[in-house]
């Protein structure tokens, strides 16, 4: 196991201010904090390789789990291992191995070519002239940067500024890297290459990755395993269709017809739509397969057209949200 | 030893991108300068008892704090206190570095690279000066490396300082209320105001056992040759002393800080 996690907990305690100016007054001579629960003993464990993603609602404790997995927090009890390493602990040993990207912060100079970024954090890790420049290469062009890794940080758009935070946390070849809602705020296209990147990274070079998220399509192309927390509970770690079994196994059928009319009273079957001349029914293919109910609605309806799709895994994770009351 | 110099290096970098900004400040210490030159000359010239320093001596001591203002330790690095106040400070705990010698050697980058910059022509322009102004040469060459050592011992105190006022922005997010105390302490009490020869008998005393007697005092009155070469070694470990104290206290504060440090949002 390259990542365990054994009952982490960790508890916020957030001061609490009463409104207004009797409030505040008040505030001064007797402060009162309320206690939050980030993390309620999570435990989870993760093989080498494995490409995970950590989803949750907004503050779920998604990024209480990755500070404390990449040393910067310590956890008020529980313990976790990371290559080893207990990372709050062994911090500066520890996180040569890691590389992390926090899709919110930023890691380069803000006024200094990117470039000089790079040699900064080459002679931080110490690492040697050969493999930086090596690597340099290679993650110039994986992540396209030729073209503007001599302009200042400050005048490259939010899509590069991300390509070039992932390249920055990849220079010293960590083992494990930890990403933090790297595609939020990205366009369509920036998002596409930040995926195929950390697809390439995770297939070819091995690397380990934990990628928190709030963008389901980042977790259908990217995760074959997913942690969904809530609360500071794991509510469910499994691969994506077992997360599917749970919540629902139905699936959508969306049928185009030219004529034909009928009501519809399928077992296993239930109809969400019918306008247009189309037709909108999911069904649970435990009950009924697709095959007979294609044909038993064909005996209806003049098709014209068909799609079996899986829902929409935002839909999935609203219901499992709903489910557990969060 | 690489990361220092490359840290030095980048600081270069990021000074030359604000060119306009070290032209301004040098200009401004020049004016400032001239301005702190015509009160002592009114001073000098309207008293008719014996001074604790000669006139030429004054003269030099003002130029040299101006000049060396950059070195002093009247501000945090805006840089770093920008990661804490934005939590990007996540990633200085990512290094695989001792916290306070990483931002020591930023705080060595701040000190050293504006002052390089901006010393060089202050010192030229001053030198240039009609005499009533005019800025001297050490008087001689054992004087000089005096000043060269004991400007090294400044510049330890003075990163160490830095690193204390970077530190606390960790406990209080904003770091302006050290910042605007710090930076009249630290110019009346090095100096850089009224030369500490000019204050009073008792004050001076008490002056002369803090850490800010080191930063532009101790220096000048070597370069000027008011302290004799003799004394270089006291003086000298006087100053390292007080840097050694200053990191030792530094590192103590931020270690306690690490461990409950909470960096907020997701």
């Amino acid at each position: 196991m390259i990542i365990e996690a054994n009952e982490l907990s960790k508890r916020y305690k957030m001061p609490k201010r009463k409104p207004g100016i009797v409030g505040g007054l008040k505030n001064i001579f007797h402060k009162e904090y309320e206690e939050i629960i980030a993390l309620d003993k999570i435990c989870f464990e993760v093989k080498e390789g494995e490409l995970v993603g950590y989803i949750g609602p907004n503050g779920a404790g998604k990024s209480t789990t990755i500070k404390i997995l990449s040393g910067i927090l310590t956890p008020d009890s529980g313990e976790c291992r990371v290559l080893g390493k207990v990372p709050y602990k062994e911090r500066i040993d520890y996180v040569k191995d890691i590389g992390v990207v926090f899709g919110q912060r930023t890691q380069l100079w803000w006024d200094l070519p990117v470039i000089d970024s790079f040699e900064l954090l080459k002679d931080i890790y110490k690492i040697p002239l050969g493999d930086y420049l090596k690597i340099k290469k290679e993650l110039i062009t994986w992540l396209d940067l030729e073209s503007f890794i001599n302009t200042p940080v400050r005048q490259l758009s939010l899509g590069q500024k991300m390509r070039c935070e992932l390249a920055a946390s990849l220079l010293h070849s960590p083992k494990i890297l930890f990403l933090d809602e790297p595609t939020i705020g990205l366009d369509a296209i920036s998002k596409l290459s930040v995926r195929e990147f950390i697809k390439k990274l995770n297939k070819e070079r091995g690397v380990t990755v934990i990628l928190t998220t709030h963008d389901m399509d980042d977790i259908e192309s990217l995760c074959n395993r997913v942690i969904v927390i809530g609360k500071g509970k794991i509510l469910l770690d499994g691969s994506l269709q077992s997360l599917r079994n749970t919540v629902s196994k139905d699936r959508r059928l969306i049928l185009d017809y030219d004529g034909g009319n009928g009501g519809i009273s399928i077992l296993g079957a239930t109809p969400i739509s019918k306008e247009n001349n189309r037709l909108v029914i999911d069904f649970n293919p435990d009950i009924i397969t697709p095959a007979d109910l294609i044909t038993t609605l064909s005996t209806q309806y003049k098709i014209k057209d068909i799609l079996i799709e899986n829902p929409a895994i935002e839909e999935i994770i609203a219901k499992l949200y709903g489910e557990f009351n969060i | 030893m690489k990361a220092f110099i490359s840290i030095i290096r980048i600081r270069f970098n990021l000074l030359l991108q604000y060119r306009i900004a070290a032209i301004a400040g040098g200009v401004t210490q020049f004016f400032f300068g001239m301005i702190m030159i015509m009160v002592l000359y009114g001073f000098y010239s309207s008293s008719d008892g014996e001074m604790p320093m000669s006139y030429q001596s004054a003269i030099t001591y003002i130029w040299m704090g101006q000049a060396m203002l950059g070195m002093l330790p009247w501000n945090g690095d805006m840089e770093i206190q920008n990661l804490i106040r934005t939590g990007n400070v996540s990633y200085e705990l990512l290094r695989p570095m001792n916290l306070y010698n990483y931002w020591f050697a930023r705080a060595f980058a701040l000190r050293t690279a504006p002052t390089l910059l901006k010393s060089i022509p202050i010192f030229i322009i001053a030198l240039l000066l009609p005499s009533d102004y005019k800025m001297h040469l050490p008087p001689n060459v054992s004087s000089f490396i005096a000043w060269i050592l004991t400007t090294f011992g400044a510049l330890m105190i003075s990163c160490t300082i830095t690193n204390i006022i970077n530190i606390t922005t960790l406990y209080s997010i904003s770091g302006d209320g050290i910042q605007r105390l710090l930076s009249s302490i630290v110019t009346i009490f090095s100096g850089m105001v009224v030369p500490l020869p000019l204050f009073p008998e008792k004050l001076k005393q008490i002056l002369s056992y803090l850490p800010f007697s080191g930063l532009v005092d101790i220096p000048t009155r070597f370069f000027t040759g008011e302290i004799a070469f003799n004394q270089l070694l006291g003086y000298f470990c006087f100053q390292c002393l007080w840097a050694v104290l200053l990191y030792i206290l530094g590192q103590w504060i931020l270690n306690r800080k690490i461990k409950d440090l909470i960096v907020q949002g997701g």
